[in-house]
């Protein structure tokens, strides 16, 4: 009801929210999404309590925002590179595995403490991603690339990181050296020591994140370019400059979403990063694509709904449950739950 | 120290090339499929391992769980695969590329994950056996009329029938191609509101176009499984899709001969790099060669996205 109001005065507010570089939180949806939301979650959450007891749902819920912190972060980083640069980029996956790999370099090989090995890990997947831009991106934009070319030079990225990492470090899961056996538990929930340094982690980023996107001026602009790249060069925004800054936040995230899976879940092979891409996808479209605010809300969405999924169904569907959630959202609502109605053909 | 020796003896060996040929061949036939797709009509296929997947699967199941006839399979199999194409394209083709490309993958993988799940018909990662006697009975009689120094390639009929396949459908569908309906999909390809305009019902098209690269797909599925003699969920990994899609940028878009050529290409490159032999372990290797597949893919778009015998005025979905 609120929404059709919303709908009514939506293209006016849409150039000012534009202009502004999408100041209004969740871009120019309003806040009728978020609630209608909130509420399905909490609808979700209450049969599921009715059928299944409190407890369990609350544990699978305190699973869920594990994974969702990871899958936030990740998602962020592709929502980013997507609205800024219209590059639907297929190894964003693999910059988690790459990020993973770099903390076990820093971490086992090297010996360094995990805090360390976590800062190595976000600099070097950070850098890389840099370097992806400059190497590859920036001059296939310069050469007015389509977008079928564009997909298909990030697959190739992803099968040379990948297999890259591979070559070098076999397919053996490997450890981090952190303690998964610990946990603690509260009001009888219980979750390893390890996933709530996880979580904490998660979502003191996420929060920063967001707070970064929506205060600081490098902030407005990322969002700014990724809302409409031409009428932000228009402004005067150096894009350039704001690509750069975007690739830096999109693969340090990733890398550090790598290394927080792989402390959460113990191990890390090669095939992580992409089998997590498809639920990254998941989470972007949920929340609407080229939105960095509903690519957090749609990464924990995600999060719970695998999780509490397994209350219902066989804990080895729980993956597929996230690509039919991406199937259903697109067809039924391609802009995502925060996203503007201009996503289709 | 020969560290980076090549073992010529295997490379000169028949049953290496008839190997590779097979692999080839089959591939050859999963990217017609795709070239029908990203090539003439526009759309961008990414799961076209999971029609493949569904292809190969049924004729399994329906041979060795329902008992059917190998040959009565078959096509039972192929319109399973082309209604799947079907229902997939109903919902998604209104999407734009990108989206459908993700959707398109989603789709793949969630054949992947129940034929892994759903043990009690596909045999989830145990695989499936035992649906090929028909096809060897056949393979056999065929062996039987060639020459008998041939007779201890047991590949050889496999080979013979994959690219007798691979000329065939390659031939229909340069006909089709040249037909009335041929001409809308490269109209729609081109610009689809034009398609529109013109009283096309492009959705149609599209759907008719995804269907048949379901039933190239579902083809390509069995060859890979009659060469396997076993179904297994690994072998319709998503990277397969994007083998596929290396193939068709090597051989060129809008050219359904350069398919086969980059089929030869792309297989003998990567059956190749088994045999050099770099102080590697075995799994080391075959991420070598994907590796080659990663670079192979960026290199040529970058530089040649025509491809060997494509057109670059029939380039796709340039923005």
């Amino acid at each position: 009801m609120s929404e059709s109001a919303d709908t009514a005065i939506r293209p006016g507010r849409e150039r000012l929210d534009r202009v502004a570089g999408g100041l209004g939180g969740l871009g120019g949806a309003g806040r009728g999404p978020l609630l209608v939301t909130l509420a399905l979650v909490v609808a979700v959450a209450l049969v599921l309590t009715i059928a299944y007891g409190l407890h369990d749902v609350a544990q699978r819920g305190v699973n869920g925002l594990v994974s969702g912190s990871y899958f936030a972060l990740g998602a962020v980083g592709l929502t980013l590179v997507y609205g800024t640069l219209r590059l639907v980029n297929f190894a964003h996956g693999d910059l988690l595995t790459f990020g993973a790999y770099m903390a076990f370099l820093a971490n086992v090989t090297w010996g360094l403490p995990i805090v360390v090995a976590v800062l190595f890990s976000v600099v070097v997947t950070a850098a890389l991603g840099v370097l992806s831009e400059r190497v590859m991106w920036r001059p296939m934009r310069g050469r007015g690339a389509g977008l079928l070319q564009l997909m298909l030079m990030t697959l190739g990225l992803a099968f040379v990181i990948r297999y890259g990492i591979q070559m070098i470090w076999g397919t053996l899961p490997r450890r981090l050296d952190v303690d998964v056996t610990a946990s603690v538990s509260f009001l009888g929930l219980r979750i390893g020591r390890t996933e709530l340094i996880v979580v904490v982690v998660g979502f003191v980023t996420l929060l920063s994140v967001g707070l970064m996107l929506r205060v600081t001026s490098l902030g407005r602009q990322m969002r700014a370019l990724a809302d409409d790249m031409a009428l932000a060069e228009v402004t005067g925004i150096d894009t350039d400059r704001v690509i750069v800054a975007t690739w830096i936040f999109a693969a340090g995230l990733a890398g550090l979403a790598g290394v927080l899976y792989t402390a959460a879940i113990g191990t890390m092979t090669p095939n992580l990063g992409f089998f997590l891409l498809l639920s990254l996808f998941a989470a972007v479209i949920l929340g609407g694509i080229g939105n960095a605010y509903g690519a957090l809300a749609g990464g924990l969405l995600l999060g719970l709904a695998q999780e509490w999924s397994t209350l219902v169904i066989d804990a080895r569907w729980k993956v597929a449950v996230g690509f039919a959630i991406l199937i259903l959202v697109l067809i039924v609502r391609p802009q995502g739950l925060f996203g503007r109605g201009e996503r289709t053909a | 120290m020969t560290v980076f020796a090549i073992s010529f003896d295997a490379l000169t060996a028949a049953d290496f090339w008839i190997g590779v040929g097979v692999l080839a061949g089959t591939y050859a036939i999963f990217t017609l499929g795709l070239q029908l797709n990203v090539g003439y009509t526009g759309i961008v296929n990414f799961g076209q391992a999971g029609f493949m997947a569904i292809g190969a699967y049924t004729m399994g199941i329906l041979v060795v769980r329902a008992e059917w006839s190998l040959w009565a399979a078959l096509p039972v199999a192929t319109l399973t695969a082309m209604a799947a194409g079907v229902l997939l394209g109903l919902p998604s083709l209104r999407l734009r590329a990108d989206y459908f490309a993700i959707v398109t993958i989603a789709f793949a993988e969630i054949v992947r994950y129940v034929a892994q799940n759903a043990r009690g018909l596909t045999g989830g990662n145990q695989g499936l056996l035992g649906f090929d006697d028909q096809w060897l009975d056949l393979s056999d009689t065929i062996l039987g009329w060639l020459p008998q120094a041939w007779q201890d390639q047991f590949l050889l009929p496999l080979l013979l029938v994959v690219w007798v396949t691979v000329a065939l459908l390659t031939v229909l569908l340069i006909l089709l191609q040249r037909s009335p309906w041929g001409r809308v999909l490269r109209a729609i390809r081109e610009d689809e509101d034009a398609a529109r305009a013109l009283g096309k019902n492009v959705l149609a098209y599209k759907l008719q176009s995804i269907a048949l690269a379901a039933a190239l797909g579902a083809i390509a599925g069995y060859f890979l499984a009659l060469n396997l003699s076993f179904l297994s969920p690994e072998s319709f990994e998503p990277q397969f899709t994007f083998i596929g899609f290396t193939i068709l940028i090597l051989g060129g878009l809008a050219s359904y001969v350069g398919v086969a050529l980059g089929s030869l290409i792309i297989w003998t490159l990567l059956e190749v790099t088994r045999f050099i032999e770099l102080p590697l372990a075995a799994e080391k290797v075959a991420a070598l060669r994907f590796v080659i597949v990663g670079v192979a893919l960026i290199v040529l778009v970058a530089f040649r996205p025509q491809g060997i015998l494509g057109k670059k005025q029939e380039m796709v979905l340039r923005e």
